[in-house]
């Protein structure tokens, strides 16, 4: 039996969008308000989803403190109040989209979850935005 | 590990649930104060869900600058502030439930040219949502 367990870490963080290959004109036709060259900001919030079963001695997936302490070390340490274009090497010559932004944390954290395994990361932008990263495991699909 | 993006819009409308197939009984019965005669209105929220490939130039699976236009055109200006049992043509002979809204709004939304829809979630209130991904 599968259990999933989640856990969410938020975190504050600048960036902007810009193509160095694109025209001034067309990095603000593409990217519009979000090609400001000084950047802007969000407060991110991640939920992270591990798929296991329970350890029968401890009743757990994954100890929700270890957990803690991974997204803490992989997530907050390197992205919380840092500028994602300029200060986050896994994103180094990428847009910070929230694309790209999930697809990082997912490649941070899937060599890490060594209980159970990393089976969704959601990452919300805003209440209105949020790019999904799903397991080929998960039955669920996309 | 599948990738997708969800944009998350809201549209406030009136509906009533009631089949013309049924006696007035039955609808009371079936679909209880939801079938009052006037209506009654939600603030719906839609969750659209896109997949594709992330394009090297942008960083995007689609560009928000092309797919918010696409819905406010396909369904959030046609759906907002209208009752839905009239001013949706869809719904002039099919009942407005939220699980028909789901699938008429991505019946609408699922030719959008620059990125699959992947499915479409609606909450009508903050306690149920409807999910419809085409199949």
């Amino acid at each position: 039996m599968t259990i999933r367990i989640t856990r969410k870490v938020e975190f504050s963080a600048a960036h902007f969008y810009h193509n160095p290959r694109f025209s001034e004109e067309e990095n603000r036709r593409v990217f519009g308000k979000c090609s400001n060259l000084h950047g802007h900001g969000h407060n991110y919030t991640v939920e992270v989803t591990i798929a296991g079963e329970p350890d029968p001695e401890t009743g757990m997936v994954l100890d929700l403190k270890e957990l803690k302490d991974i997204l803490q070390r992989e997530i907050v340490e390197r992205m919380d109040h840092r500028h994602l274009n300029y200060e986050v090497p896994e994103l180094a010559g990428k847009i910070p989209t929230c694309e790209n932004v999930a697809t990082a944390i997912w490649n941070l954290l899937e060599p890490k979850i060594t209980k159970g395994k990393l089976d969704r990361v959601r990452l919300y932008e805003s209440d209105d935005l949020f790019a999904e990263c799903v397991a080929e495991s998960n039955g669920a699909g996309r | 590990m599948n990738l997708s993006l969800t944009r998350r819009y809201q549209f406030s409308a009136s509906h009533r649930l009631h089949s013309a197939k049924l006696s007035e009984e039955e609808n009371e019965r079936l679909y209880g104060k939801c079938s009052s005669p006037y209506g009654h209105g939600h603030n719906y929220a839609v969750e659209v869900t896109v997949t594709g490939r992330v394009s090297r130039e942008t960083g995007m699976i689609v560009n928000l600058g092309d797919l918010d236009p696409f819905v406010q055109r396909a369904v959030i200006e046609p759906f907002d502030h209208m009752y839905l049992n009239e001013d949706i043509m869809e719904f002039r002979d099919v009942v407005p439930t939220t699980e028909n809204v789901c699938r008429e709004i991505f019946r609408r939304l699922r030719g959008f040219p620059l990125a699959k829809i992947e499915r479409v979630r609606i909450e009508e209130t903050s306690k149920n949502s409807f999910e419809y991904g085409g199949t």
